[in-house]
């Protein structure tokens, strides 16, 4: 029995160990992608600056400044005498943050509470699904000043506008998943909760949203990437100066000047993706128990 | 309404379904069942003995006649928990536990969170699936699941146990296990059984009695009582008598008595 109970923290410290290898390798593998995407971007660099190629475009230090180049400009002043660009770029990502997140919120909660209602009525389904994707036809750029001036009319502050606009982007693939997801069970679980003269509250919470969340949880991925560029792009026509979309639109008038000002800014607003995008999906690995065919 | 009909579990007549396609699923069929037997209902394909399970389960309504369910209509009895129900698949929710599978009626019917758990743990035993409380159901073997589903078809303890081919998924061996398992599982619950199956030994095997159904429209061909003796085990499959139900369960089948087989009875053996 002593040998047996030897044996357990050596166990423990086998799977920490594999799990430790595990995580090393994959940041390894991230590593490596990065490093292919530098040696990628220089080399096509030198390549056409070298042999003069100018198909599709023109290569020189403004079209593609080096990526040292725009790494540091981070440390940089954005103007004389000011902080490092660094600074106001992280203002302006906790701006856009602010508005993307409670836009994807909103958005989530929305999609989510419509998709409910069109899969318990065959008529709003019909009636209303249409006018739901139709929305989505409609050029956000077109809709942000609207939305912006006619709220800002009302006294509505400029950030909050822009989650409205974010949100406009996130409700529709968090809809039209979820209603998929809340059909998805088998129709034998339903006849199960028929059997049990369930109410259609129990076999919604019990069945239907439970067996959604595999495809709730694909929209939220889509829909966390999509809420930062509804925010980047509510910004712009609303002349909202804090945010990413103010940096774009401000750096973009220095670009012949400055380019890597606006590099910098991509990146910033990749990164703010991909955080956001990281966070649904952690939330997925924490709260998702499903059989592995349902992990994407 | 008599003592006699009081007491019957099942009572069926002049049952009649039609789809809205024009199909006559079921036609006249007449059908009781009394306290504590063991009913096969086996058929051709289409013969609508799936159909006249969920009729029974009033997860369909029959066109006409009547359904009666511990001397109360069919719909009734379903709001009174009076039958648990097994279907071919296990039809488990992969997002619970065994535990929370098997306990999903009584949540529904508002037990405690004690009283549950004392029960789960009973019926694990009685399915003799103690040690996978926790397991996730993608993470057992086929027969397991379908015993997780019986334990949860019979936690609540209903007097009526409704099974759709519930060994038709697993491989002969398996089934064959399941089928003793299902014999000892009825003995000690009690609870009266109404079972949908393909296979003849099966049905033999298991039943008090064999309702042959034939198919378009699904009618009772003919009912054929099980004298095997109680309790039966592996044996029981080699006596002649066996032998002799399963011909004669197959010549019901063939609609005749051996001259001619129908293409339904070949496919079925």
């Amino acid at each position: 029995m002593a040998h047996v109970a030897a044996a357990t923290p050596a166990a423990a410290r086998w799977t920490g160990r594999i799990a430790f290898t595990r995580g090393l390798r994959r940041l390894g593998t991230v590593a490596l992608v990065l490093a292919a995407l530098w040696g990628f971007w220089e080399g096509y660099k030198w390549l056409w600056q070298t042999t003069g190629w100018t198909w599709p475009f023109l290569v020189d230090d403004t079209t593609m400044p080096h990526i040292h180049d725009i790494l540091d400009t981070f440390g940089q002043p954005a103007t004389t005498g000011g902080p490092a660009l660094i600074h106001p770029l992280l203002d302006a990502a906790w701006f856009t943050a602010k508005e993307a997140l409670a836009g994807f919120a909103l958005g989530a909660v929305i999609g989510f509470a419509l998709a409910v209602l069109l899969v318990h009525s065959r008529l709003l389904e019909r009636g209303l699904l249409p006018y739901i994707v139709a929305s989505q036809t409609v050029p956000i750029l077109a809709v942000a000043p609207m939305v912006v001036v006619g709220l800002g009319s009302k006294g509505v502050e400029g950030w909050k506008a822009v989650a409205i606009l974010a949100a406009y982007l996130t409700f529709f693939p968090v809809a039209i998943n979820a209603l998929r997801g809340l059909q998805s069970a088998d129709p034998r679980a339903f006849e199960l909760m028929e059997s049990y003269a369930s109410s259609r509250w129990s076999i919604l919470w019990r069945l239907r949203v439970p067996a959604s969340l595999p495809y709730l949880f694909t929209a939220l991925k889509i829909s966390a990437t999509a809420s930062v560029i509804g925010a980047i792009i509510g910004e712009t026509p609303a002349s909202i100066q804090e945010g990413l979309g103010g940096a774009i639109v401000n750096f973009n008038q220095y670009y012949s000047l400055q380019p890597t000002f606006l590099w910098a800014t991509n990146i910033v607003c990749a990164v703010l993706g991909l955080l956001l995008f990281g966070l649904v999906a952690l939330t997925e690995r924490l709260v998702l128990r499903r059989a592995p065919e349902h992990f994407a | 309404m008599t003592a006699a009909e009081n007491a019957r579990v099942v009572s069926i007549q002049g049952l009649t379904k039609s789809f809205r396609t024009g199909v006559t699923a079921l036609q006249d069929i007449d059908l009781d069942i009394a306290p504590g037997e063991f009913v096969s209902l086996i058929g051709p394909s289409g013969c609508g003995k799936s159909t006249l399970l969920r009729i029974i389960g009033d997860l369909i309504r029959p066109s006409s006649g009547t359904v009666l369910v511990n001397g109360k209509p069919a719909h009734r009895a379903r709001l009174d928990h009076d039958y648990g129900i097994v279907f071919q698949d296990a039809v488990l929710y992969d997002w619970r536990t065994v535990t929370r599978n098997v306990s999903l009626p009584l949540e529904l019917l508002g037990w405690d969170r004690a009283r549950r758990k004392q029960r789960v743990q009973e019926m694990l035993e009685l399915v003799e699936l103690t040690g996978f409380e926790s397991s996730r159901p993608w993470q057992l073997s086929g027969g397991m699941q379908q015993r997780v589903s019986i334990a949860r078809a019979l936690s609540f303890d209903p007097a009526l146990l409704l099974m759709d081919e519930p060994f038709g998924a697993l491989d002969e061996m398996t089934r064959e296990r399941m089928n003793m398992e299902l014999l000892r599982i009825w003995e000690k619950a009690g609870s009266t059984i109404v079972f949908v199956t393909h296979s003849i030994p099966e049905a033999v095997f298991l039943s008090t009695r064999v309702v042959v159904m034939s198919a378009r429209p699904g009618r009772i061909a003919e009912t054929i009582n099980v004298d095997l003796p109680q309790p039966r085990g592996a044996a029981t499959r080699e006596e002649p008598r066996f032998f002799e139900l399963v011909t004669a369960v197959r010549e019901a089948l063939a609609g005749g008595h051996g001259e001619k087989r129908s293409a339904a009875a070949e496919e079925l053996y």
